[in-house]
């Protein structure tokens, strides 16, 4: 609604005299209105004006694109007449403000290197609409990135000096008091290790002592919401999308937790979990059990969706990719495999390490996954296609918990010692050569989670939980929409509302997420089949040549004959033409590029 | 054969002097016609020899003639034409046919050049030459016989004068006599050799060889120089056979009954049979005397031929050597009985009595007495072990030549037939084995040879590279022996592609990672010193040695793979256009033609991924929600799917959102939208028409259209 008004403003004072005030386009309650009061006689004069005025309004579309694109060039000299404001004085920065080609290809979403078969004309017009459409759309986010206010936190060491050697003690210090009040410890020794997790909106903090104790707090003011005993071993806990529930996986069975601690759910039909997993916008809980089995319960429905068979024994070692929701597992025979709950099977099966696999991660972008196995390795993997390792590391203990922050930083939790490695920006795997910050607890570790938007490192040990200071770890500007830590409580429900309507279908989690906008190809090419057999011949095939009839004695049978021979032989040419290049392409494929030509090799016949 | 030969020819010596004789004993002395018509006879019996020397106009034979008194007067019958037969006439060739006609006329032209003449003159001059032709011509000039002209021939004219009444009788009489003798004869010797029982013949042929034994020691006493003459011949013979390979396995009859070998008791024994007869033949008759000599008095009766080759057959076939032997041995004295009484029966229908079947008797209770003293000596031989080993170990390497030579023989057929070949194999072998056993004196150790016998087959098999048969007895051994086989055989390949993938995989999960060097060390580690550490690796190494995660891994991958890919759709119905039921498989040739085989897929992803296995299944859930048909413009989904990139407030910026969504059309509510007027489309090309109207008809120009104009020129 913005843009229609604005590059009107542009054009159409040349041409319209009588109207210079009025910019907007006319409607027909306008015209009516003005009709009523001139009269009917000048209608076609007055139709003939809006024709006008609304033919320009393509190319402009384009022209503001054309702007978007040369963007980096000053903007004063593209706009033909700057517009006058009520004092007479000239904006020097006129028209929209310049983005940089760089981020505008990172919104882009068309893959133009893709070679497209040759399109009908019909259909070049509705392509070249969809390009102008893309570009437009991501030159919008482009600019909308003007709103990223926030820069991430960094450490640096004075020259040469080793940021792993920085203590926490020496952050804290250095930070102002607020991020300085985020570093805490607690001591709980009574209620055993713990684990934790941080709601999506990283507000929220719940965690839960192998003894039964279960807690939730805004850890950010240290409000505590809740506290209770289950008076049973508590293998896991996390929050569900709001920080309003909360699922436990006690000894026996899985349960529900309101914010108040009041039970809400008993889900017996998870049974033995040993690891929980959110997938947010699934709205799925998918629970790993000491059975073998893999559950996924919908829990905005209640049901589950899926149980699935891992076959692989006792399952310990769980996490999620946040990129396509898709289910990592870690497996005693040294193998990762891959779940979605639309498939029986594992996605992907990959062979990781030589002993069992003790702790999986995978980044945010879901590029990278970290495993540690029992032979002491960590291994950072590729995920997009290969799933081969892209480095490894042998430590002195295994890791026995992995854990990414958002901005890509790798935490490991190795007996009472945590390790953080950082990688060179965001979606770059973690460089494993030197760490980037360590911490010594009270305890071992036994849980581990970097805190959403905020620099910190929540760490769950025998000695209680400790909250660390990880500079750069967390996305500093947050989506106000999606996961706003300052939300009021009518936000949040307004958000739940918002993301359940959203919610979107636990078939659809698959590798690759963008599968969607793809056209089913094979069932496709099966309709198509089914419609030539039903139809008795094929519709879409190329008709042959029929050579117009022509009149004057030119349709004689020996001219149209002529006619499509020359049709015929033109057809054999092009296709001679591409074989030939084909072959010429494999030729020169074909070619040793090795050895370096020999100045001799001009006598050579 | 050396001695049927030799035999045959003695015997037909024996005629030939018998029908020499007869014009000597009685010369000239017949009747006229009665000398005529013997000779007559005599000279036909002789063209029957020579064409019976042919052995392929056997068939010119009559079919039967009973042995009776009943004989007609001419062995030549002109019955119906009642003219005289005259010699000249026999003399001549065959009598000119219609159907000869083209044969004739191609005889003229071949007897019109004269370059033919010269080598058929030649070659009757060299037919002179034989014994035989020289005989016949001896027999005709004697004679004085007019060859041309059918005129009586001097010595006829003179018997014709010559003779009386009552001689002319008496020569007659004996002349019938002697006819009806020789037509007995050979009725007899037709009769004979028309029974089918080989059993007989067999004897029949070994008596005869032996007659031939005993008729040429008999000779070497009596007169050295012929004897002599005689060892050349067979000399010969041998040296002939061995030129000509004639009874090595490669003629059709021994083809053929090498095939029937397997289902048929007797054709393997022919085939024996036939083999050793080429050992014999082409084995230097010297040497085997001497050996002979060296054996001593036992060797004596040893025919020729070796019966042990066929004994070691039998056995072959047996379960148990052992006990098959006395069963042999009694069958063979019950077989010889029975050949005993066999020719006595003839022997009672005749009525009358002559030296020659005398002579077969006495024959016969040779061969008889042989026979039971060879019983006997093979008895001895059952209770006295010791003895008949070293005998036998003096034959055996003959005898195991021999079923090394089938053996060739069944490999050769094995391409056609695995199994008969197998078969033969196993049962040479086994008899192979047999000595041994024999040696040691037990029965029980019957079990080790065999078991020995099938892995030799297994090995024989890997060699073939044929495939594994069921049918086999296996135990669990050579079951595994016959999988690794297979499997180093056909997987051989494919073990090494695996082996490749293998290392791959193994230097994938081994590569010697760098340690991290931390300051914060884990307590528990932090005492630990690099030997320690390296001891710990250690550990963990040991640890994880059982359990080799790569392989199981590796099968695990396998197994997916095949599951992955497309079965092969087999059509063939057992039964249909061949027998079937159980244990019958269709034909590897139909299988192959009803065999449907499924396209190979697109490349498994996972392909050059040692380390992971990717599900190739379609998420059919997923495809559920996604675009099944294309719009309308669009002819590729490719292009479709461009403009589908972008979709939804998710991907977007609001405001992008809200633009991407704007309808085409923005009406506004409480306000009528008028219908669309032709003016409102295209007003202009309505003019243009007005205007052509005008430029056609102008006189008949409405008011309105007069007004439009107007209209259109203030404009």
């Amino acid at each position: 609604m913005e843009t229609v008004p604005e590059p009107g403003s542009n054009v159409p004072p040349k041409k319209d005299r009588l109207q210079t005030k009025k910019k907007k386009p006319r409607r027909y309650w306008e015209q009516e209105t003005t009709g009523t009061a001139a009269g009917a006689s000048p209608g076609p004069p007055r139709k003939r004006k809006r024709n006008r005025e609304l033919r320009p309004q393509k190319p402009k579309k384009n022209d503001t694109s054309k702007k978007f694109r040369m963007s980096k060039k000053p903007r004063e000299l593209k706009s033909p007449r700057p517009q006058r404001s009520l004092s007479g004085a000239q904006d020097p920065f006129a028209g929209p403000a310049p983005v940089s080609v760089e981020v505008v290809q990172k919104y882009c979403r068309i893959d133009k290197s893709k070679e497209l078969p040759h399109p009908k004309t019909k259909t070049r017009s509705r392509l070249v609409v969809a390009e102008a459409q893309e570009e437009e759309t991501s030159v919008r986010a482009a600019r909308s990135e003007l709103l990223l206010t926030e820069e991430p936190g960094f450490l640096e060491g004075e020259d040469g000096e080793d940021t792993a050697k920085i203590r926490q003690a020496d952050i804290v210090e250095a930070v102002d008091i607020a991020s300085a009040a985020k570093h805490f410890d607690l001591n709980l020794r009574q209620f055993g290790p713990y684990r934790l997790n941080y709601s999506r909106t990283g507000r929220h903090l719940a965690f839960g002592g192998r003894r039964g104790h279960v807690a939730a707090l805004d850890w950010v003011t240290k409000k505590l919401t809740c506290e209770i005993n289950v008076m049973e071993a508590v293998r896991d806990i996390r929050f569900l999308h709001s920080e309003a529930l909360l699922a436990v996986a006690q000894n026996r069975w899985l349960h529900i937790y309101d914010n108040q601690g009041i039970e809400l759910h008993c889900v017996r039909r998870c049974d033995r979990v040993t690891r929980l997993e959110f997938l947010p916008f699934h709205f799925l809980l998918a629970t790993a059990s000491e059975t073998g089995f893999l559950t996924y319960l919908d829990v905005s429905v209640g049901k589950i969706v899926a149980a699935l068979n891992a076959r692989a024994g006792r399952l310990s070692v769980m996490t999620q990719n946040p990129y396509n929701a898709v289910i990592h597992l870690g497996h005693s025979n040294g193998t990762v495999s891959l779940w979605s709950p639309a498939m029986k099977e594992p996605l992907v099966k990959i062979l990781c390490h030589r002993g069992g696999v003790r702790a999986v991660a995978v980044d945010s972008t879901g590029m990278h996954m970290a495993t540690s196995g029992l032979d002491h390795q960590l291994k950072v993997f590729d995920l997009r296609g290969t799933f081969q390792p892209l480095s490894a590391r042998t430590l002195p203990q295994g890791a026995g918990h992995l854990a990414f922050s958002q901005r890509g930083l790798l935490a490991a939790g190795m007996g009472d010692v945590v390790n953080i490695w950082a990688g060179q920006g965001k979606a770059s795997p973690p460089s494993l050569e030197q760490p980037y910050l360590t911490h010594r607890l009270s305890g071992h570790v036994h849980g581990l989670q970097f805190c959403p938007y905020e620099d910190v490192l929540g760490v769950g040990h025998s000695g209680g939980i400790t909250s660390m200071l990880v500079p750069g770890a967390a996305e500093p500007n947050f989506d106000g929409l999606e996961s706003n830590p300052y939300r009021s409580r009518k936000q949040r429900q307004e958000w739940e509302v918002k993301a359940l309507l959203e919610k979107v279908p636990a078939e659809l989690i698959c590798l690759d997420p963008r599968a969607l906008a793809e056209v089913d190809v094979i069932s496709l090419e099966q309709a198509k089949k089914e419609r030539a057999e039903r139809l008795g011949y094929d519709p879409d095939a190329r008709t042959p040549f029929q050579p117009k009839p022509k009149q004057k004695g030119r349709s004689s049978t020996a001219s149209l004959v002529k006619r499509k021979r020359k049709v015929m032989d033109q057809e054999h040419r092009d296709k001679i033409r591409q074989s030939l290049e084909q072959q010429l392409q494999k030729q020169e494929k074909a070619k040793p590029t090795g050895a370096r030509p020999s100045a001799l090799d001009r006598f050579v016949r | 054969m050396n001695a049927n030969q030799a035999a045959e020819s003695l015997l037909a010596s024996n005629q030939q002097k018998e029908l020499e004789d007869l014009p000597k004993d009685y010369p000239l002395s017949t009747s006229e016609d009665e000398g005529d018509k013997d000779e007559e006879r005599k000279h036909q019996k002789l063209l029957e020899s020579i064409s019976s020397l042919n052995g392929k106009d056997r068939q010119k034979l009559a079919d039967r003639s009973e042995a009776s008194l009943k004989v007609s007067e001419f062995s030549v019958s002109s019955e119906g034409s009642g003219e005289k037969l005259v010699l000249s006439d026999l003399l001549e060739p065959v009598k000119t046919s219609s159907s000869l006609a083209a044969v004739k006329k191609q005889l003229n032209r071949v007897k019109s050049k004269k370059t033919v003449e010269l080598p058929l003159h030649r070659e009757e001059i060299e037919r002179a030459g034989t014994p035989l032709e020289q005989e016949i011509f001896n027999l005709l000039h004697k004679n004085k016989q007019p060859v041309t002209d059918p005129l009586l021939t001097p010595v006829e004219k003179a018997s014709l004068k010559a003779m009386s009444l009552e001689e002319v009788k008496m020569r007659r009489a004996e002349l019938q006599r002697a006819r009806a003798l020789q037509s007995y004869y050979e009725a007899r010797a037709r009769r004979e050799k028309r029974i089918k029982s080989k059993k007989y013949h067999r004897i029949l042929k070994k008596g005869k060889a032996k007659q031939a034994l005993k008729d040429f020691e008999k000779l070497q006493k009596v007169n050295p120089a012929a004897a002599l003459e005689e060892l050349e011949k067979l000399d010969k013979a041998r040296m002939m056979e061995r030129m000509s390979l004639k009874h090595q396995n490669s003629g059709k009859w021994a083809k053929s009954k090498a095939i029937m070998a397997k289902y048929d008791l007797e054709a393997r024994q022919a085939m024996q049979e036939q083999l050793a007869r080429n050992k014999e033949l082409t084995q230097k008759v010297a040497a085997s005397e001497s050996e002979e000599e060296g054996e001593g008095q036992e060797e004596e009766e040893e025919p020729l031929v070796p019966d042990l080759v066929n004994e070691v057959q039998i056995k072959a076939n047996g379960l148990n050597p052992w006990m098959f032997r006395n069963h042999f041995i009694d069958a063979k004295e019950a077989e010889v009985q029975k050949d005993l009484e066999d020719p006595a029966e003839p022997e009672a229908q005749e009525t009358s009595e002559s030296e020659e079947e005398k002579a077969v008797v006495e024959e016969e209770t040779l061969l008889k007495e042989f026979e039971e003293r060879r019983s006997l000596r093979q008895k001895s031989e059952l209770n006295h072990m010791a003895e008949p080993v070293h005998r036998r170990v003096t034959k055996d390497p003959s005898s195991q030549e021999v079923l090394s030579d089938l053996r060739a023989l069944c490999q050769k057929l094995s391409t056609e037939n695995h199994q008969s070949g197998k078969q033969e194999l196993s049962s040479a072998r086994t008899a192979q084995r047999e000595e041994p056993a024999r040696e040691e004196e037990e029965p029980m150790l019957l079990q080790r040879p065999e078991r020995a016998r099938t892995l030799d087959e297994l090995e024989e098999l890997g060699r073939e590279g044929c495939v594994e048969n069921e049918e086999l007895p296996r135990t669990a051994v050579e079951g595994l022996q016959l999988e690794k086989n297979l499997s180093n055989h056909i997987g051989a390949p494919k073990e090494k592609k695996r082996k490749e993938q293998m290392i791959d995989l193994q230097n994938l999960l081994t590569t010697k990672s760098p340690s991290v060097k931390s300051l914060a060390v884990p307590t528990t580690v932090q005492e630990l010193e690099d030997e320690e550490e390296r001891d710990q690796r250690q550990i963990i190494k040991e640890a994880f040695a059982g359990d080799d995660v790569i392989r199981d891994f590796l099968k695990e991958k396998r197994e997916a793979v095949e599951a992955s890919k497309p079965k092969d759709l087999d059509l063939t119905l057992p039964g249909w256009g061949e027998w079937g039921g159980i244990g019958l498989k269709p034909s590897a040739k139909k299988r192959r033609r009803f065999l449907i085989k499924a396209p190979e897929g697109p490349p498994r992803k996972d392909k050059n991924l040692p380390n992971v296995i990717i599900n190739e299944k379609r998420n059919t859930h997923a495809a559920a929600h996604q675009v099944q048909v294309l719009p309308h413009p669009f002819t590729h989904h490719q292009q479709f799917e461009r403009t589908i990139q972008t979709p939804g407030s998710t991907w977007n910026t609001q405001r992008a959102f809200q633009k991407l969504t704007m309808p085409k059309v923005v009406t506004k509510p409480g306000h009528i939208i008028k219908p669309i007027k032709a003016e409102d489309v295209g007003y202009r090309s309505s003019s243009r028409s007005d205007l052509s109207v005008i430029q056609r008809n102008p006189k008949r120009l409405s008011i309105r259209h007069k007004k439009h104009l107007e209209n259109n020129c203030v404009d």
